[in-house]
């Protein structure tokens, strides 16, 4: 279980709150207006922003540990691979972050690269890459972390639909796989339809609880109304 | 996440940084007997911020076009041209006075068309040679950190401004305006704090009351009149001054705010017509004064290569051990404290700075009084050199890695935190290979100043601690002219040769 306990996040003129938790293994989308705090509630999460009250996973409070210790892996906007280190190197990052690998680590890697759809391409750099190889890539890393929290701050904002859908099926399939809680940042109410069994609606200086996703949209509270122009 | 060992050591080097430079001016301060400045010394307080405002801001109104032109235009012989824009900054200044004297001076081809022509000739002694000689000394310096501005703007940038059909000007507003807002204050002020210090031009071609620089003043003061009070007075009047422009320059700095490219290379776009034949003058023009005097060194030296004096291999050995130690050293000094900066320990960067503000005859001389009575100054000769030689290279380098080490962590320090990946590993994965090319390219220019200079050595050095430089120096005050050039050449071309290889190691990691 994530528990937000009385959250509450302050920087200059801004300003969020937040006291919740969600089920283990939960998919949760969280959505709301630009610069309500979407992403600076996954920063706080991840590690990257001070906050006053606690957070705790199964229990343990997150605050004390440092980002790489955090029992969660993230996938930021961009800024994801390293440009100067192949697949390979960028994907080994999750097992050794010094990149101390055996035999059985690489065969590792190839099978995760396989997993997410890019076998071979373990010898290239990003620049070679596409944008939803790039995002597969990203996603195969945080597979190899195994981390039992996974973050996405919008990390496929910049793919079409089709793509964006696909890698989004993807998470679920590899979420499933191994029981990982996920919380998505996103914008688009298809992404949290299409994903998601709960929802976080970030407005106004408050992340409210999650809620089911089907019941948040069949009956959006004024936030939501104004967010989505209805 | 800054591990605490980091910020530690950073700080030690600062200190260790500080204690070299305030330190040894304020010893010689320590000597000072009378503060009143007379009339000679007022002439050369106005001279030298004369000839350093004229040099920093000609041999920076020169660069930006020489950059833009050189970042965008392909040609052949273009990556050559690049590489040898370093050569006359790192040029033992004394090897270059004679280049521009053979070009410039009463004899050369440029007063032999002028009087061709039935106009006067040009003395290159006085104000205009000081200016002239610190223009062709920091010109492609400044060429060479804009033209490293140009190519850290993502090509994707110039992409989508030619998607958005903007016109060069635009594109130069919104583009490349802001990057050159953010560097040239920085070049500015280094080239202005490098024309304030400046020794061996201002000797060379200044001099008499009305071209005195301040420096020049404390060396007359300190080596013909022996009045440490008057040396000292000028050298804390010169630490102010240069204290005072280095803060300044903070004020001026802007970071500029681009997000990383993936690194691919997409050449910037490179407007055609009257464009296209002004970069090409503004190249051509580029070569001839830049080059000139190169030639002319050559042409002067090859016959002296079939005489070299004897003591030219060991001290040529001397040099460079002492060059390859102090890149090495002001390297690792740089690299920490530029880290150190970026991460907040703000303070530090005026640390780093601190060496531009100490010439080296400064912290030399205070070096020299710190040890005088107990030891023999030519035991330590070397060590001192060498400690001298990192900490005059320090700003240059630190000033090539701060703003990379600055986006390296703004745009990975998350990724890098949230994977674990700190300390060594941190190092060796990322911070190495990402910084490879400023690192290879600013450890070349410490190794060649170091090459090339001649000043602490001179105050220390006995027949057994001899560099290059100093021989040639000594070869020349015994009139052996010939035996000096061909000594130069050899000096030149080991500079160079250590230059490139620093600069090439960086290039190919940065491209592997």
């Amino acid at each position: 279980m994530l528990r937000l306990d009385r959250l509450d996040i302050r920087q200059e003129d801004f300003h969020l709150t937040a006291d919740w938790q969600v089920p283990a293994g939960a998919r949760v989308a969280v959505i709301g207006p630009s610069g309500a705090g979407k992403s600076t509630l996954l920063m706080a999460l991840a590690g990257f922003v001070p906050y006053g009250g606690r957070m705790l996973w199964q229990g343990a409070d997150l605050g004390p540990m440092p980002p790489g210790e955090r029992p969660l892996s993230i996938l930021f906007q961009d800024q994801n691979l390293f440009p100067h280190l192949t697949l390979a190197q960028n994907l080994g990052l999750g097992i050794s972050p010094r990149l101390r690998l055996t035999e059985a680590d690489h065969a590792r890697i190839d099978a995760t690269l396989t997993r997410v759809g890019l076998a071979g391409l373990g010898a290239r750099k990003p620049g070679q890459l596409s944008g939803g190889q790039i995002g597969r890539a990203a996603l195969a890393r945080a597979l190899l972390r195994a981390r039992p929290v996974l973050l996405l701050d919008e990390p496929f904002a910049a793919l079409g639909p089709a793509l964006k859908a696909e890698m989004l099926d993807l998470v679920s399939e590899t979420a499933a796989e191994t029981g990982a809680t996920v919380l998505m940042v996103t914008h688009d109410p298809a992404d949290a339809r299409r994903f998601a069994g709960l929802t976080v609606l970030v407005a106004d200086g408050v992340a409210d609880a999650p809620r089911p996703t089907a019941e948040i949209f069949a009956n959006p509270p004024l936030a939501l109304q104004t967010y989505l122009g209805k | 996440m800054a591990s605490r060992a980091g910020a530690i050591s950073a700080a030690l080097l600062g200190l260790a940084v500080a204690a070299l430079t305030l330190g040894s001016a304020a010893l010689t301060a320590g000597h000072a007997t009378d503060w009143s400045l007379g009339p000679a010394d007022g002439a050369a307080l106005r001279f030298t911020l004369l000839q350093a405002a004229l040099s920093a801001l000609v041999s920076c109104l020169l660069a930006i076009p020489l950059a833009r032109a050189l970042a965008r235009r392909r040609f052949p012989g273009r990556l050559a041209l690049i590489r040898l824009l370093a050569a006359p900054f790192l040029l033992p200044v004394v090897v270059a006075v004679l280049g521009l004297l053979a070009i410039f001076g009463r004899a050369g081809p440029v007063n032999a068309a002028i009087s061709a022509l039935g106009l006067p000739t040009l003395s290159i002694f006085g104000l205009h040679g000081v200016v002239l000689a610190h223009v062709f000394l920091n010109l492609p310096l400044v060429a060479r950190i804009l033209l490293q501005g140009w190519q850290a703007i993502p090509a994707e940038r110039f992409r989508l401004a030619e998607a958005l059909s903007m016109p060069p000007v635009a594109q130069f507003r919104h583009l490349e305006a802001p990057m050159l807002r953010s560097l040239l204050p920085g070049a500015l002020a280094t080239v202005f704090l490098l024309c304030l210090t400046s020794f061996a031009v201002a000797l060379t071609l200044g001099g008499g009351p009305k071209a005195s620089t301040l420096e020049l003043a404390i060396y007359q003061a300190l080596r013909f009149e022996f009045d440490l009070g008057r040396a000292a007075l000028l050298a804390a009047l010169q630490f102010g001054l240069c204290a005072a422009i280095t803060l300044a320059s903070f004020r001026l700095t802007t970071a500029a705010v681009f997000g990383p490219g993936l690194g691919r290379d997409i050449a910037i776009p490179a407007p055609k017509g009257w464009r296209r034949g002004a970069d090409g003058v503004t190249i051509g023009l580029a070569i001839a004064f830049l080059m000139g005097p190169l030639l002319a060194i050559l042409l002067r030296g090859l016959p002296g290569l079939t005489d070299l004096p004897a003591g030219l291999w060991p001290a040529l050995g001397r040099s460079f051990g002492l060059a390859v130690l102090s890149a090495a050293l002001a390297s690792g000094i740089a690299l920490t404290l530029a880290l150190a900066v970026a991460r907040g320990q703000g303070w530090l960067e005026l640390t780093a700075m601190l060496p531009l503000s100490a010439s080296g005859l400064v912290m030399g001389t205070g070096l020299f009084l710190a040890i005088h009575p107990q030891m023999s100054p030519e035991m330590l000769a070397l060590p001192v050199t060498l400690a001298v030689n990192a900490a005059m290279a320090l700003p240059y380098l630190f000033r090539l890695l701060l703003p990379e080490t600055r986006a390296l962590l703004a745009d990975y320090g998350r990724l890098c935190d949230s994977l674990g990946l700190s300390g060594p590993a941190r190092l060796r994965l990322v911070i190495l290979p990402r910084l490879a090319r400023p690192l290879g390219f600013g450890a070349g220019l410490a190794a060649a100043l170091s090459m090339g200079d001649l000043g602490v050595i001179a105050l220390f050095a006995g027949a057994r601690t001899e560099t290059l430089p100093l021989l040639i120096q000594r070869l020349m005050g015994a009139y052996r002219m010939e035996a000096a050039a061909g000594a130069s050449l050899v000096l030149v071309g080991a500079s160079f040769a250590l230059f490139w290889a620093f600069d090439r190691w960086g290039a190919t990691r940065a491209a592997a």
